[in-house]
């Protein structure tokens, strides 16, 4: 069965924490092993970041958008959404090490974790709209419940 | 959940030991603790004990990164122990075992520093 849940919060950087554990709590409910988990919040907490930094250049009077779907095969789709100022070049900003901010001491892994935790990661963005990071999984050790 | 940061000084060495969720919310006041009293006490080298460190992203890896430049500049070293197999997995990732020592526990940390 489909199970959707949306929230949507202030781009506060105390809301990075609510994100990945109110998705990971969610996501729960699939029986993940404690690795996925980590894989959830790790790259749920990378994506709200950059839209809290990046799309929103650090003020708070934005709105971070997430929605997650998923099945009891243990499918799971999510997708992070700013109103933002976009991103110019997405393929420059998802190689490894790449930031455009080095004087915030930002590492530039971001999406290189998005992509080694997820099975797809895909990005769409356009400057002065925002951007979308959409994140699909599908949790092999899932021993999802057919109720 | 937020961070616990304890900062002890031994000699040159600055033992950072974290406790709780290191994210961007939590890195700055990490960022300014640390390189303040990096400059203040003329600190060397670093431990970075993560044993107790439940959560790390990559604000982690670029505060981590950015202390690492710190010392460098006084030609000091970076050691990190008792790390979760999920940070180690960051660790890899981005290269930084390259430029950073991994040691067991604080104790070989500080032995490989000669603080011990």
């Amino acid at each position: 069965m489909r199970n959707e849940m949306n929230i949507q919060f202030s781009s506060l950087s105390q809301n990075e924490s609510f994100a990945r554990v109110t998705v990971a709590s969610f996501i729960a409910q699939l029986d993940p092993t404690m690795d996925e988990l980590t894989e959830i919040k790790t790259v749920v907490s990378e994506a709200v970041t950059n839209a809290i930094i990046h799309g929103y250049e650090n003020k708070p009077n934005g709105i971070v958008y997430i929605s997650v779907v998923m099945d009891e095969d243990g499918y799971i789709d999510m997708t992070i959404r700013d109103e933002g100022i976009g991103i110019g070049d997405v393929e420059e900003a998802r190689q490894p090490l790449y930031t455009s901010k080095p004087e915030l001491e930002r590492s530039g892994m971001g999406f290189t974790i998005m992509e080694n935790f997820m099975d797809e990661v895909e990005v769409s963005s356009h400057p002065g709209t925002g951007t979308t990071v959409r994140l699909k999984k599908h949790l092999t050790n899932s021993k999802a419940l057919c109720n | 959940m937020s961070l616990a940061i304890n900062l002890e000084v031994k000699k040159d060495v600055l033992c950072i030991r974290l406790s709780g969720e290191l994210d961007h919310h939590t890195a700055e006041e990490l960022r300014e603790k640390s390189s303040k009293l990096i400059e203040s006490e003329n600190i060397k080298h670093i431990i970075l004990n993560l044993e107790e460190l439940g959560f790390m992203d990559s604000s982690g890896l670029g505060v981590i990164l950015g202390r690492y430049k710190q010392i460098k500049q006084k030609h000091g070293e970076m050691v990190v122990c008792a790390i979760s197999p999920a940070v180690n997995r960051l660790f890899e990732m981005s290269g930084l075992f390259k430029i950073i020592r991994l040691e067991p526990s604080e104790e070989n940390a500080l032995q490989r520093l000669g603080v011990a």
